[in-house]
């Protein structure tokens, strides 16, 4: 499975491919993550790419993806065109707007207020990413919920594992009451 | 005022226990974390530095290989080593071959820019013969070039960056894991040949995060320099026992010892005018490595049953995993193809080429430059194969569709 999170520098785009893919070598899969960012610490544009597979991984810049989380218009528009047919597509609803002409065909295609709701129920947008990894991985199954939670805490500054688990969960819970 | 701490590199307590414990590496292997991590292929550098007794470390930060300095700087002082942000590349290098003469393992990391700024330095840790590891991770160039991008366009620098006859070592790792692997055994050459060994990554696996799984202690092979057996007064810095690698004593424990760059005796000074104790001196230079080649050389075949049509395809470090899928494909139709992958950029496998050359009609050679380890197949191969070469610049890595393409459209 190929994701790329893809959005702005200080939205947890890089942590989270990170997560994803520890969360996979915990659970005895083999995995390989790769980021692109500018040189800002906020605001640029960035990426994180992970690629999760049972057997050895030999193509480590895929041209293709299978997941695309969105979370900036620039990002979906650069990136949506790069999901394979079928393929599943996550926005954060308020950040972005589709354009069909832009998307491949048959994609599945996910939108939910992350950012919104991180900020209404835990106070910290910041935690919007954790809502999108609950969701996703809901959706797609992509690693054990143990090991995200592991990875989750081992990966997150100290101290704030609780509100990011939170967030995590809260994302479990909108991909199970089938919020799109 | 407070007295300033004056402590070296000489004072033992920057020196890890010889031989290397269990004890020690275990608690290495503590600070590192669990058996099982996820890190990017510059801090799997780092740590396989640290298990294998590296206790030294002086660089100038550079992207893509940042990460290894950014690391060893919070974990070299928690195992009592010390690690310097220096003024450039070349004192840099003056600063590891200074820690390893007082006894310390040491290493440096860079890319393409710093590296070619090392090679005065990496001469003179040639000729003084003074066991250290350089790590270069590589990016597109010439000059400052693409920084963020991978390339492997540093394989000819990396043997010929620095004037004169001499011979060093090069490893190309292709996994995260062979990043802390193969900085184990970069540092047990260095040892065991005294002489700078070059590990060259690149920009795409140095950023990349992989699986790596901590050694045991019982896995690996930690190999410390030849120190001096003969007494004090007898001893001579660069006296051939017969091996061609000589003792390294210790600046500061007792023992005679003068380097220079210049040509010396085998007192260790200098003989700049003295035919004889030049040409006997880079001779032995060369030939401490040339006469270990099966020793030193690793390389990697993945061949099919042989005979008539198969492809042979040479392949050394991030872009191996490219030529790993397209052998794959190229297999599942029905393709004969002979995978030679070099670990030993240099010395170069000449006679594991040769012997695929024996094997196929065409060698392809891929690579992330415009051309350089193709030359060495070439010559290696004396016109026993074709030879086809695949260049790739701009800092993407093969697809494997192309190299797929390259070996059918043989016609």
């Amino acid at each position: 499975m190929i994701i790329r999170f893809a959005g702005f520098g200080g939205q947890g785009i890089v942590v989270s491919s990170y997560i994803v893919g520890k969360s996979a070598v915990l659970d005895g899969k083999k995995a390989i993550q790769n980021q692109a960012y500018g040189s800002e610490s906020r605001g640029g544009e960035c990426r994180g790419d992970v690629i999760i597979a049972d057997e050895e991984i030999y193509e480590l810049e895929p041209t293709y993806y299978d997941v695309l989380i969105a979370m900036t218009q620039p990002a979906y528009e650069a990136f949506v065109p790069l999901l394979k047919p079928g393929g599943t597509l996550i926005l954060d609803k308020d950040l972005v707007v589709t354009d069909k002409k832009l998307e491949p065909k048959r994609i599945k295609k996910y939108a939910i207020s992350a950012t919104d709701i991180a900020f209404k129920t835990f106070g910290r947008k910041i935690v919007a990413n954790m809502i999108i990894l609950g969701y996703m991985n809901t959706l797609l199954g992509a690693v054990s919920e143990g090991a995200l939670e592991k990875a989750i805490s081992e990966s997150v500054p100290r101290g704030t594992e609780k509100m990011n688990l939170e967030a995590m969960r809260e994302g479990i819970k909108l991909a199970g009451e089938g919020v799109k | 005022m407070k007295k300033r701490d004056v402590s070296t590199a000489t004072d033992s307590k920057y020196r890890p226990a010889r031989p290397f414990n269990r004890e020690e590496f275990d608690r290495i292997r503590r600070i590192l974390g669990g058996k099982v991590l996820f890190v990017q292929g510059d801090s799997a550098v780092s740590y396989g530095a640290l298990l294998a007794g590296c206790r030294f470390f002086a660089g100038y930060p550079i992207t893509p290989a940042t990460e290894t300095g950014e690391v060893l700087s919070q974990l070299l002082p928690r195992v009592g080593g010390v690690c310097i942000q220096m003024e450039d590349e070349i004192a840099s290098v003056g600063a590891i071959i200074g820690a390893s003469r007082a006894g310390t393992k040491a290493m440096t990391a860079t890319s393409g820019p710093g590296f070619s700024l090392m090679q005065e330095n990496i001469g003179y840790a040639a000729m003084t013969e003074t066991p250290c590891v350089i790590v270069d991770v590589q990016r597109s160039g010439p000059s400052t070039g693409q920084p963020t991008e991978g390339a492997q366009g540093d394989i000819m620098q990396a043997k010929w960056g620095s004037h004169g006859d001499y011979e060093l070592i090069a490893l190309s790792p292709s996994t995260v894991q062979e990043c802390l692997d193969l900085t184990i055994d970069a540092f047990n050459l260095s040892e065991k040949y005294s002489i700078p060994v070059i590990l060259l990554t690149d920009g795409i696996i140095g950023h990349m995060r992989e699986k790596v799984v901590l050694p045991e202690f019982d896995d690996v092979e930690i190999v410390w320099r030849k120190e001096p057996t003969r007494p004090k007064d007898e001893f001579q810095p660069f006296t051939d026992d017969g091996s061609q690698i000589p003792e390294v004593a210790i600046f500061g424990e007792g023992y005679h010892t003068y380097i220079t760059g210049l040509t010396h005796s085998e007192s260790g000074y200098p003989a700049t005018d003295s035919q004889p104790d030049h040409h006997r001196l880079v001779k032995r230079l060369c030939d401490k490595i040339r006469n270990n080649r099966d020793k030193i050389i690793r390389v990697q075949r993945d061949y099919s049953d042989g005979g008539a049509g198969a492809t042979g395809i040479v392949s050394y470090g991030v872009t191996s995993r490219s030529v790993n899928s397209a052998v794959k494909t190229l297999r599942q139709e029905g393709l004969k193809v002979d995978h030679l992958r070099i670990i030993t950029n240099w010395p170069f496998p000449e006679k594991e080429v040769d012997e695929l050359a024996g094997r196929v009609d065409r060698i392809i050679v891929p690579e992330l430059n415009l051309g350089q380890v193709y030359h060495c197949v070439k010559e290696a191969a004396a016109g026993k194969a074709e030879i086809v070469p695949l260049w790739k610049t701009g800092g993407e890595m093969h697809v494997p569709r192309g190299i797929v393409e390259l070996v059918k459209g043989r016609g």
